[in-house]
């Protein structure tokens, strides 16, 4: 029995250290980032055009602007459809082949490689629908990548709502639509919203899918139409990273992965806080 | 004196998958009483309530064989309007459901999904109905206070001042006192007498007592068929099945 | 005024139900982009020489290769390295917060990994780049980082979060009677763990690993900053590699739309989609498996 003991020790240690360690592979991540890449950061950095000569004398800040314009576009693209599947999965749909079929669909959608999302667009928005390399072709192709990501945010808030709530508007002589628009969307419209704007923090990170659709390393002007190409943070940390001969390259690079970061941990943060005062309201 | 028939069932029977709930249910039910229903866990006695305001209808795999009728009106008919059905009969849940709403537009709800706009006629009726379920008196100065604030008894009155509200023919109760304290029970009980002047009652319990104290009729349901339908005195002191007798009398259940 | 009302109503269903029916043929449509232009690489290339011959040198002047057996390799070897290193830490992580953390501990570690899954798959290749490579040069005496080995650290920190997530979700909710029935039988916890617990969760951690390796088969940009890029067959971990994902990566830029070379990188796409189609069903099936099981 002691034997018993002494094996269930060391596995357990073991398994603290695994713990920690994937823990302080994150924290290593945030902390290398942000101490290579702070140096780098002024006011300078962040709010002027960039410039192709002598990238010292320039900025990121179109490549901001676009990547914001970029989860503007795939907000608009992908949310109404996300949550209208949603709420046609969870309230209305009954068990048959198509509905089997759909959910099939939206679990592999989650599962397609970037990248072939970047083809697909390039081939489907870009020149089928001669969109051409655009923020609305980078947006749609970039929308097709997040829907399943905000259905499924928007299923479980759905499925959150207490089944006897809808029994008891339906018992009063309510109908489909009244008992889902007085009843379950109230309480599962803050759920279904945040979980989309994780879903559009993750699609801000993404570069497979842009490279070929819209986006640029280099645009003298800010995109003015949807038509227009774009700058982007993860392509343009990318170029940096890989391809760019400055010496200043490397902390560039690193620069525009802390301010991608730092976005991308607003929206995070945002998203937490409302998810705990939503919370405290709950009353069930 | 021949009583009024408010709902009859003819050789009604009800399957949930494969499995038979109801079987061949001849049953009338009179017009102004309190009908209980009575039986052992599993008889039936939900799913036979359930089937007169169609809430049966949200299973997607029940099935439905016979006629049941509402004021001679064939209600499974192809024809019948689900949602005006429900409007005219109230439902009272085993576990209280008010709404994450306030306890007003609990009350409200009824009214408000069938677009009534009269701002005052919606306070009128809102604070009618409170006071025929009872509950007036307690929260008349909170009413804009979440229902989840009140207690078991009075989340439970309140959804009958909910069911009330719509001014319904009929009033299921599916064993509404059965999460209560035998105060709040004595409430809901002598708040059931006053109202079946003016509506049907059909309630389910599995307090004999409660039958007893309350209902002009009881059915004794077992399996899913009925063995027994009487008066209320009737049927307790002189059954006359000896199925009833041996439920009755505690010998099972 | 019913008839108004049931129209509107019917009128909202067949909305929401268009709206859903999008999910279907987005897939539908990527399947069918990729293949009518996959498809006709084939007209001018053997299968044979596509899959098995291992040369890819679609540029090269004179005779052009289109070999994609290296390509396949990089793929899988990538695939399998991060594995080993997600499943390992994975599940061992797992483990730990289901079974043995503090609910406190569990509270505050749970949502910190989860901050891995939303790091940026660039910031990782940029960390592999400036951080891991020249770390693992150092180790391993080699003249730079930039290998297999690398990519499968690299990609296996990404997979992490989903083998963890998913594992303890599985674990958690397996039915408390389970532990007491061990524990009451005389069982260490550890006992309890390996003989009840485990057996008990392998299916929903089959499916955890199957959603990895999805992700692991997909990684582009992460993989494309360190893998190092060779063409030619890597013999090690040590050698450099190139994976489908970060050979249409590299290489899209550069061809010409409707050009041969532009249809055999539709066709690596089509692989890949067929891929990560056939590893979500084989988990689809796993999961309706274990639901049944332990309805959770």
């Amino acid at each position: 029995m002691v034997n018993e003991y002494v094996r269930q020790n060391i596995y357990f240690i073991l398994f603290r250290i695994a713990t920690f360690l994937s823990v302080a592979v994150l924290l290593f991540i945030l902390l290398y980032i942000l101490k290579e890449g702070i140096g780098v950061i002024d006011t300078k950095f962040l709010t002027s055009m960039w410039s192709h000569r002598e990238i010292t004398e320039g900025g990121i800040f179109p490549a901001i602007i676009g990547t914001i314009f970029l989860a503007i576009g795939v907000s608009i693209i992908s949310i109404p459809f996300g949550i209208c599947t949603a709420i046609y999965l969870n309230e209305y749909a009954k068990e048959n082949l198509l509905t089997r079929t759909i959910k099939l669909a939206i679990r592999n959608l989650a599962g397609v490689p970037s990248i072939v999302y970047g083809i697909f667009g390039l081939s489907f928005f870009v020149f089928f629908l001669k969109l051409g390399g655009s923020l609305i072709a980078a947006s749609l192709t970039l929308g097709c990548m997040t829907l399943p990501w905000i259905i499924t945010a928007s299923e479980e808030s759905l499925k959150a709502v207490p089944h006897s709530f809808r029994e008891g508007s339906f018992a009063l002589g309510a109908t489909k639509w009244q008992t889902i628009r007085k009843n379950v969307l109230p309480h599962s419209f803050g759920g279904m919203l945040t979980g989309s704007i994780l879903g559009i923090s993750r699609a801000m990170g993404e570069t497979a899918p842009i490279i070929m659709v819209g986006a640029t390393f280099f645009m003298g002007y800010l995109p003015s139409s949807p038509f227009d190409k774009f700058m982007a943070l993860p392509y343009h940390l990318f170029i940096l990273a890989t391809q760019h001969s400055s010496p200043y390259a490397r902390e560039y690079a690193l620069g525009t992965s802390l301010v991608l970061i730092a976005l991308i941990f607003m929206l995070n943060s945002g998203v937490f806080i409302l998810r705990y005062k939503l919370r405290k309201k709950k009353e069930w | 004196m021949q009583e009024e028939i408010k709902i009859e069932f003819k050789d009604t029977n009800f399957w949930y998958n494969s499995k038979q709930i109801l079987v061949d249910i001849n049953l009338k039910i009179y017009s102004n009483k309190i009908t209980a229903l009575i039986g052992p866990s599993g008889c039936g006695k939900s799913t036979l309530i359930r089937c007169i305001n169609r809430m049966n209808n949200l299973i997607p795999i029940s099935k439905i064989g016979g006629k049941i009728s509402y004021n001679n009106e064939d209600i499974y008919e192809k024809n019948t309007d689900v949602i005006e059905l429900r409007k005219k009969i109230g439902m009272v849940f085993q576990k209280p459901n008010p709404f994450p709403m306030s306890i007003f537009d609990n009350v409200a709800y009824g009214l408000r999904i069938q677009n009534m706009r009269d701002k005052n006629k919606v306070k009128q009726i809102v604070k009618e109905s409170l006071e025929k379920a009872n509950l007036w008196d307690e929260v008349k100065d909170r009413l804009n206070l979440s229902a989840f604030r009140l207690s078991g008894g009075q989340q439970q009155r309140l959804c009958i001042a909910r069911a009330l509200a719509i001014d319904p023919d009929i009033i299921l109760l599916d064993e509404p006192c059965s999460a209560l304290d035998p105060l709040a029970t004595a409430k809901i009980e002598s708040l059931l007498k006053k109202l079946k002047n003016e509506r049907t009652i059909i309630i389910v319990t599995h307090n004999m007592h409660q039958a007893r104290r309350i209902s002009d009729y009881t059915c004794y349901l077992l399996n899913g068929k009925v063995i027994e339908y009487s008066g209320t005195a009737e049927m307790f002191d002189n059954p006359k099945n000896k199925l009833t007798k041996d439920y009755i009398n505690g010998e099972f259940g | 005024m019913p008839n108004y009302r049931n129209i509107k109503e019917k009128f909202i269903e067949l909305f929401l139900s268009t709206a859903s029916i999008t999910a279907l043929l987005i897939l539908i449509g990527i399947f069918v982009f990729l293949f009518i232009t996959g498809i006709k690489t084939f007209t001018q290339i053997s299968p044979a020489e596509f899959f098995l011959s291992n040369e890819w040198n679609p540029t090269a002047y004179g005779e052009p290769r289109w070999g994609i057996l290296s390509l396949i390799i990089g793929t899988l070897m990538v695939t399998f390295g991060s594995l080993v290193i997600a499943i390992l830490l994975g599940l061992a992580s797992a483990v730990y917060l289901s079974e043995i953390a503090r609910p406190k501990i569990r509270e505050i570690i749970k949502p910190v990994i989860e901050m891995i899954a939303g790091i940026p798959s660039v910031v990782l290749g940029l960390i592999g780049i400036l951080f891991l490579s020249p770390l693992i040069a150092k180790i391993f005496g080699l003249s730079n980082g930039l290998n297999a080995l690398t990519s499968s650290i690299i990609v296996g920190i990404m997979v992490l979060p989903t083998i963890i997530s998913i594992s303890e979700d599985v674990l958690t909710s397996l039915p408390h009677e389970f532990r007491e029935a061990s524990l009451a039988l005389g069982a260490t916890k550890w006992q309890m763990i390996r003989m009840t617990l485990l057996p008990a969760a392998l299916s929903g951690i089959l499916a955890a690993i199957m959603l990895g390796l999805c992700r692991a088969v997909g990684e582009t940009m992460a993989v494309l900053m360190v893998a190092g890029n060779s063409r030619a067959m890597p013999t090690s971990f040590f050698d450099p590699i190139r994976p489908m994902t970060a050979n249409i990566a590299i290489e899209i830029k550069e061809v010409v739309k409707g050009s041969l070379h532009y249809e055999a990188l539709f066709a690596i796409g089509l692989i890949l989609f067929i891929m990560t189609f056939v590893v979500n069903f084989i988990s689809d099936i796993i999961i309706e498996k274990q639901v049944r099981k332990y309805k959770w």
